[in-house]
């Protein structure tokens, strides 16, 4: 780009770096002397200035030491806007900071204002190389191939191919005992006949009666949850098994999945969202709208648990559940479809 | 020679009689680095980095990577005699029993929020100055696959301490996967090691998150910079700055002292922000178990758009023949951000194809000298924001007392409708701006004194700009183009012109067909004449432009 007309304005002071490299319309990089290049004294305080930030930073490293030893990890201090903060987490991380901060501070100050600030100009040279190097490039390869005989034994370069698609192979198989095969793992939970339905927290059965109409369960389980995860060391079944149970004057319920699967106005519902997964209890008690907190997904507990809103699919599963001959709340079978996530093999 | 030089000289000479560094510390050591703000977001992002990898080790040495449950028993009292897994109750020692462990991980998630945060802002002054354009694509495209992986990265070390809060990450994700069309179910038993959340998955996240991605990260990093220093810096328009060469400041002495002065800025800032200010106190969200969750859970801010996408997103979903096809989770989790990046990533080429230049670019653009790009930049941000705001849809329902389903469709139609409007408002902008360049340039810039001419007319006296304004205005001449045109249909034998590049020629044709022509010299010369007339006849031109 030579297009630059040159100015006869451009009378810069005359220290300015040339940036004209054998381009003779270029004009100058402007170069503005500074306070501490005319001024020795200006000069002198800029170095203190960069000498007091180095000093301080080592003071403040000395402190963090000095901290780590004698601030208290229960220590809590009051900070005006920011409110009770850790003493320890304070007083290690303003001392750190501040060392690390003033050894860059006084870095920065010392290039702006000592160090020299004339911009000084190298040449681009183009990366391509010259038509002779590639005719070169291309007659060495050409040469290589020659004597290889890649080009002129196909059934070496073929078999050669075919083995280096397939190697990989084993590095695929190998993840395959990273877990079990899906099986039926997504389609069932623990739920059984005859279960009955504890409290989460408590763990205490359920009585028709403890739940009033307008009430809500947020949280029930299987009655053998502890010894199941006992068992088998995690908390796939709570994944699944876990429902809501919500009680609403039986006029007001619209429909159901299972037809009569209510006791007296309750329903007990899967927890977990059918979208992604996450455990829904914001239910709102007069529209009997259930919200999942993660994506909004939002359900009609009574109208069959169907979507209303959100990115859901599919309504949530509801369970079948009856009282037991001692007045407990249990379930009458598991769950008729799979809970959770879709997945492609779910129908 | 004082003994400092003196030292200097005897290492110089030992390394040297072994590699040979000579040559390559006279080539270097007063190697050129260009100046401006905007260069210094990657290396805030290369700084945190840094921070990133020390602090990361030292949490290693106390974090245990384990689902194995046990009772907590420590200084948090609240959570004492509970059920929780290794891996949450390790966090909890690093916060409360560990001196200055609480300090390490707040700098850890403080300086992991900065990383993404810089790498993207570093990406869109990129972007918007044209610097990915030949002979930078490739590093371009190491940039784009460095941001997809701070971002996974991210994501696998806030799900790796199993509290509350990551515990729902965790569990969205594996919905995600289930919803992978065939092998979906397949994928989530073996990552999980069966159903979720089971007791494998986060010591096999752990080793993702310190050992697999990290060694990516430094070895494209470490590629990124190598291109960087071996291709020189790009430079904005100025004063003597031309394609062919790089202007600014040395490395030895001052690029040293700043850039290493600023990595302890960088990290210095970090520190004081993670001493003042608390970040994910996961002793607040519990441990993890399937069946709690927090309302208002929010992911970090850099996921904050994937899960604003999947919140927007209407309930599709295909079942044929007994399979389904997640629509709703499909497109927003998985196709549109394989879109996002993939279009990111060739974008370098698709403009390319439109400008039909095969030149290498040292001197960036001003953002409105490249309209249609600028535009586009601004339209894939404005989708961005809105689905990011769309994340965060619950909060500001409830902060503003408005219908969550309200937001949600509003932001719907606003996805559709918003992006084009930008598109269009964005373009008209730059062009507007650049024939505002045009007319300073051509007739100098406004100096506000009115003038009085002999016919009685009124007119506004106007001055020459300065070096620096003409530089920057007359680099649009390197930013111009006009349409690809297309050859004779028949040519001189009668044969019929290919159809290839006809896809050229129109997407060339949206590029520029609306455009603004630099003036030429002589419209330059022509314009300072009439204002050099306009100064003369008020004062003497010499008190208006020696003050530029």
């Amino acid at each position: 780009m030579t297009q630059h007309p040159s100015n006869e304005i451009a009378a810069h002071d005359q220290h300015g770096a040339h940036g004209a490299h054998g381009e003779d319309s270029l004009p100058e990089i402007p170069h503005v002397l500074r306070q501490t290049d005319i001024d020795p004294r200006a000069a002198r305080r800029a170095e203190r200035q960069v000498a007091t930030m180095f000093g301080l930073s080592a003071v403040s490293t000395i402190l963090f030491v000095v901290a780590f030893v004698a601030v208290k990890k229960d220590s809590v201090i009051n900070l005006p806007v920011i409110g009770p903060i850790g003493g320890q987490n304070l007083a290690l991380g303003m001392a750190s900071g501040l060392a690390l901060f003033l050894i860059g501070a006084g870095a920065i100050q010392w290039a702006r204002k000592l160090m020299s600030d004339e911009e000084i100009v190298d040449e681009r040279k183009s990366f391509s190389s010259d038509d002779e190097t590639r005719d070169a490039v291309v007659e060495k390869f050409r040469q290589g191939t020659d004597e290889s005989g890649f080009t002129k034994r196909p059934i070496i370069r073929r078999t050669l191919l075919a083995a280096m698609a397939l190697v990989p192979i084993p590095a695929i198989v190998l993840l395959r005992d990273l877990g079990p095969l899906p099986e039926k793992k997504f389609r069932t939970t623990t739920w059984a006949k005859g279960k009955r339905i504890v409290a989460d927290v408590s763990y205490k059965p359920i009585r028709p009666e403890d739940i009033p109409i307008g009430g809500l369960v947020a949280g029930a389980l299987p009655a053998d949850i502890r010894e199941v995860e006992e068992l088998q060391g995690n908390l796939n079944e709570r994944a699944k098994a876990t429902i809501i149970l919500v009680r609403m004057d039986p006029s007001e319920i619209r429909g159901q999945q299972i037809p009569g699967g209510d006791v007296d106005g309750i329903i007990a519902f899967s927890k977990i969202c059918t979208h992604l997964g996450c455990p829904i209890a914001l239910y709102q008690q007069r529209t009997k709208h259930l919200l999942c907190p993660c994506h909004q997904s939002t359900f009609d507990l009574a109208d069959k648990g169907d979507v209303i809103f959100g990115p859901a699919a599919r309504r949530l599963p509801q369970l079948p559940i009856g009282v037991d001959n001692e007045g407990y709340l249990v379930a009458t079978g598991d769950f008729q479809e799979p809970v959770g996530p879709s997945f492609w093999e779910r129908g | 020679m004082t003994i400092a030089q003196r030292a200097a000289a005897t290492t110089t000479t030992w390394i040297d009689d072994r590699i040979g560094a000579g040559k390559w510390l006279k080539k270097n050591l007063r190697k050129v680095f260009p100046d401006h703000w905007s260069f210094m977001l990657g290396e805030i992002a290369l700084y945190s980095f840094i921070l990133l990898l020390l602090t990361g080790v030292y949490l290693t040495l106390f974090f245990n990577p384990s689902m194995k449950e046990v009772v907590y028993n420590g200084s948090y009292a609240p959570l004492n005699g509970i059920k929780m897994t290794q891996a949450y109750d390790s966090t909890l020692r690093i916060s409360f029993d560990v001196r200055g462990g609480l300090l390490v991980r707040q700098i850890h998630h403080w300086a992991a929020l900065l990383f993404v945060s810089s790498v993207s802002v570093h990406m869109l002054r990129v972007f918007f100055t044209g610097a990915f354009r030949k002979p930078r694509e490739l590093n371009w495209v190491i940039g784009v696959g460095l941001m997809t992986l701070a971002i996974l990265e991210g994501f696998a070390g806030y799900s790796l301490p199993d509290d509350l809060l990551s515990g729902t990450g965790l569990r969205i994700a594996q919905g995600i996967v289930l919803a992978i069309p065939l092998v979906g179910s397949y994928v989530s038993t073996f990552l999980f090691g069966g159903e979720f959340p089971g007791t494998d998955f986060i010591p096999r996240l752990y080793s993702i998150h310190i050992l697999l991605i990290p060694g990516i990260l430094l070895g494209m990093l470490t590629a990124h910079l190598l291109l960087v220093w071996y291709q020189k810096h790009t430079q904005f328009p100025g004063p003597g700055r031309t394609n062919k060469n790089v202007v600014g400041f040395p490395l030895f002495p001052v690029y040293v002292a700043k850039a290493g002065g600023f990595f302890f800025i960088v990290s210095g800032v970090i520190v004081l922000i993670s001493a003042l200010f608390t970040i994910n106190p996961i002793w607040m969200y519990g441990p993890y178990t399937p069946d709690q969750v927090t309302a208002g859970s929010q992911p970090d801010w850099y996921i904050g758009w994937l899960d604003g996408a999947v919140r927007v997103m209407p309930n599709w979903e295909i079942v044929l023949w007994g399979h389904n096809l997640s629509l709703n989770i499909l497109v927003p989790a998985l196709i549109v951000p394989g879109i996002m990046f993939t279009l990111l990533g060739l974008y370098p080429w698709i403009e390319a194809r439109a400008t039909g230049d095969r030149r290498e670019h040292h001197l960036l653009d001003r953002p409105r000298n490249a309209p249609t790009r600028t535009a586009l930049g601004a339209m894939g941000l404005s989708f961005y924001l809105l689905i990011w705001i769309s994340g965060g849809n619950d909060l500001i329902a409830q902060a503003f007392s408005w219908s969550i389903n309200a937001i949600t469709w509003t932001i719907r139609v606003l996805l559709i409708v918003l992006p084009p409007i930008v598109f269009v408002i964005t373009r008209r902008a730059c062009l507007g701006l650049q024939r505002k360049d045009r007319d300073k340039l051509l007739h100098g810039r406004e100096t506000g004194i009115i003038q009085r001419l002999p016919s009685g007319a009124y007119q506004e006296v106007h001055a020459p700009l300065t070096d620096d304004a003409k530089a920057k205005i007359l680099s649009a001449r390197e930013s111009y183009y006009e349409p690809i045109e297309a050859g004779p249909a028949v040519d001189a034998n009668g044969v019929a012109a290919p159809k290839k590049g006809r896809l050229a020629r129109r997407l060339s044709k949206f590029y520029f067909e609306q455009r603004v022509t630099p003036p030429t010299d002589e419209e330059i010369a022509e314009g300072q004449h009439h204002a050099a007339d306009d100064l003369a006849t008020v004062r003497p031109a010499g008190q208006i432009t020696s003050g530029h």
